[in-house]
């Protein structure tokens, strides 16, 4: 009812200082989709992009070893054997450190419960050089073959080998979860090929290592078979509400199933004007 | 009382003051009176017939919505199929499918109801409340015809055909007990319960594909989740890995706690322990390679996996129990005993022998 209405009726002695009973469907709706946003803006993950060619000579290798002093030695010493800030990266390999410095999450900002994914401070030749240079130190996991990292493996024994080793941290659909004490399991939704091998490799902070003895490089392509595959094909199920399960969906429902229902029964039972 | 207000004797004037004294003494004639209905305030279509066309409109224009949702259903549940292999298809037929049908219902009943509140009468009525206890002719009738059934049929009278019947109705679930009472388990719970199976020299093997593990295969910070060897010929597959699933991890020898009891149960910082939380059992897995510890994801149970498990968080009771491996003489790590204390939640008979 507009205001004209309004004040037609006003001649008739009617209540006029009532405000439009669509008023407070209108704030509800407002208000359900103002934390329904809010909530999904938060929910929303970044992804980084990088890549990386190897090609070993002494040049990168010195190189890396200057930038390595430069950016790295405050923590992990000159010697790269450790300090009481960083632990030793002598055996780490070059597969630790594409992970580590590719996806930014070194060198770390500050001390904090873990070291988070945040845009890479160096260009993809930094990165291989500083990666040959860790990798000249001690021998250790080395970058990947192209060949694992194609995602055209085995997607149903890769959802398997998800399940029983991945899937309790990582969320069975990759969203991610939280640990212990501030710490938690990122989402591997966007996370490059070669970062998830590597992740697995080396076993960054406090994720275990799965070595090829436990998963083979096959297991490993299977995995990220099937994590490039649920990216890839949408949710049969409709909106995927950050694939975080039962709390994301039951949330939902709280706010949105529960707050139509509430409104429809505030309609059904006031008395029409 | 007339007679009182008249007098000025003190005893009637307390008495005159108590009728009227307001708030202080509870008086008859201030009792909860009925309300009655408030007035009744017409709506705005029943005085002003533009807005009773209005809404006669959109009612009309809701059972019309409804209409087309519901054509709207059909043809996209044919003109968008579902494709086998193809996930995408599925939600695309399933949404639109969902928003037809939605159309169809909620245009129904949100029409429905706008017209009864807008359009239909809105008169408030009484209707007073039927008696419950029938006439006494009814209720003489209803004695008559028991007095009849019991004169016609005789049960009051030929006692042994009442009392065998009343027996024979008596046993006649007694069947039901006897196959109900079979849907139990077979086998004694407890002893179920206290064994899995894990036994001396049974290798420890990857979970899914049962291939053994070396113990040079498990390097430090890894994480191996570890099913007994030969569990998948078993009948009971999922019901024996549920008690025997086993997470193996090794850790700087260093860094490991071992009471000296328990230091022959651990080989080169390899440690293996049940997955079975022993709050309500869920699978712990969520293990932390720096600190130590292993996280359960349902009630964040927190286990220090350097100190034979001891519970550092929430509602776990127990630590969970340990496996003692060793390795065989090719170099595999096998089991040297089941757990040695039941895996999983408490239970009412866990302490007994």
């Amino acid at each position: 009812m507009s205001k004209k209405t309004t004040s037609d009726r006003s001649g008739r002695g009617r209540n006029t200082g009532r405000r439009h009973p669509l008023a407070t469907v209108a704030l509800l709706a407002i208000g359900l989709m103002t934390t329904g946003g809010a909530y999904a803006a938060v929910t929303t993950a970044a992804a980084a992009d990088e890549t990386a060619s190897p090609a070993v000579t002494q040049s990168t290798i010195d190189e890396g070893q200057v930038l390595f002093d430069a950016n790295c030695a405050s923590c992990h010493g000159l010697d790269a054997a450790g300090t009481e800030n960083g632990p030793t990266l002598i055996g780490v390999g070059s597969a630790a450190v594409d992970f580590q410095v590719g996806t930014g999450r070194m060198p770390m900002a500050r001390n904090q419960p873990q070291a988070e994914q945040k845009p890479a401070q160096f260009t993809d030749e930094q990165v291989t050089a500083l990666a040959e240079y860790v990798a000249s130190l001690a021998p250790g996991p080395a970058i990947p073959d192209e060949e694992y990292l194609q995602a055209d493996g085995d997607a149903t024994n890769g959802a398997e080998l998800f399940r029983i080793n991945c899937a309790m941290c990582h969320n069975v659909a990759g969203a991610g979860g939280a640990l212990t004490q501030g710490k938690y399991a990122p989402t591997l939704r966007g996370v490059l090929p070669q970062h998830i091998y590597e992740a697995m490799q080396t076993g960054p902070q406090n994720m275990p290592v799965f070595n090829d003895l436990n998963l083979s490089p096959e297991d490993k392509a299977d995995i990220i078979t099937y994590l490039k595959y649920i990216e890839d094909n949408p949710a049969p199920g409709g909106f995927r509400l950050g694939d975080l399960g039962p709390v994301a969906e039951g949330l939902f429902m709280w706010i949105f199933g529960l707050g139509a229902l509430v409104a429809v029964t505030v309609w059904l039972t006031a008395k029409s004007h | 009382m007339a007679q009182h207000d008249d007098a000025s004797t003190p005893g009637s004037s307390i008495e005159r003051h108590t009728e009227s004294s307001p708030g202080t003494a509870v008086v008859t004639a201030d009792a909860a009176q009925n309300p009655g209905f408030p007035p009744h305030e017409p709506r705005v279509t029943d005085v002003d017939p533009k807005a009773d066309k209005k809404a006669e409109r959109q009612v009309t224009t809701l059972f019309f919505l409804s209409l087309v949702g519901s054509i709207f259903a059909v043809a996209a549940y044919i003109a968008f199929p579902i494709v086998p292999g193809d996930l995408g298809s599925v939600r695309l037929n399933t949404a639109l499918v969902g928003t037809g049908i939605a159309l169809a219902l909620l245009g129904i009943g949100f029409g429905t109801v706008h017209w009864a509140k807008a359009l239909m009468r809105d008169t408030e009525l009484v209707e007073q409340r039927h008696p419950t206890r029938g006439t006494e002719e009814t209720r003489a009738k209803a004695v008559e015809v028991f007095t009849l059934g019991n004169q016609e049929s005789g049960i009051g009278r030929r006692a042994l055909i009442r009392n065998s019947l009343i027996g024979a109705a008596a046993v006649a679930p007694l069947p039901a007990v006897a196959l109900f009472r079979d849907l139990a388990p077979a086998e004694d719970p407890n002893a179920l319960l206290k064994h899995t199976l894990w036994e001396e020299g049974v290798r420890l093997t990857r979970d899914p594909d049962g291939s053994p593990i070396r113990a040079a295969d498990v390097t430090i910070g890894s994480v191996f989740h570890v099913i007994p060897e030969g569990i998948r010929e078993e009948e009971e597959y999922l019901e024996e890995k549920a008690k025997a699933a086993v997470l193996l991890v090794r850790l700087n020898p260093g860094d490991l706690n071992e009471l000296p009891e328990r230091a022959s149960w651990s080989y080169d910082g390899i440690v293996a322990y049940s997955k079975i939380c022993t709050h309500v059992g869920c699978p712990v897995a969520l293990y932390e390679q720096r600190t130590h510890h292993l996280l359960c994801p349902c009630h964040q149970s927190e286990f220090d996996i350097a100190n034979h498990a001891a519970v550092i968080f929430g509602p776990a009771a127990r630590p969970l129990p340990q496996l003692p491996i060793a390795v065989d003489d090719e170099g595999y790590l096998i089991a040297q005993s089941d757990f040695t204390e039941p895996v999983g939640p408490s239970f009412w008979e866990r302490e007994r022998a």
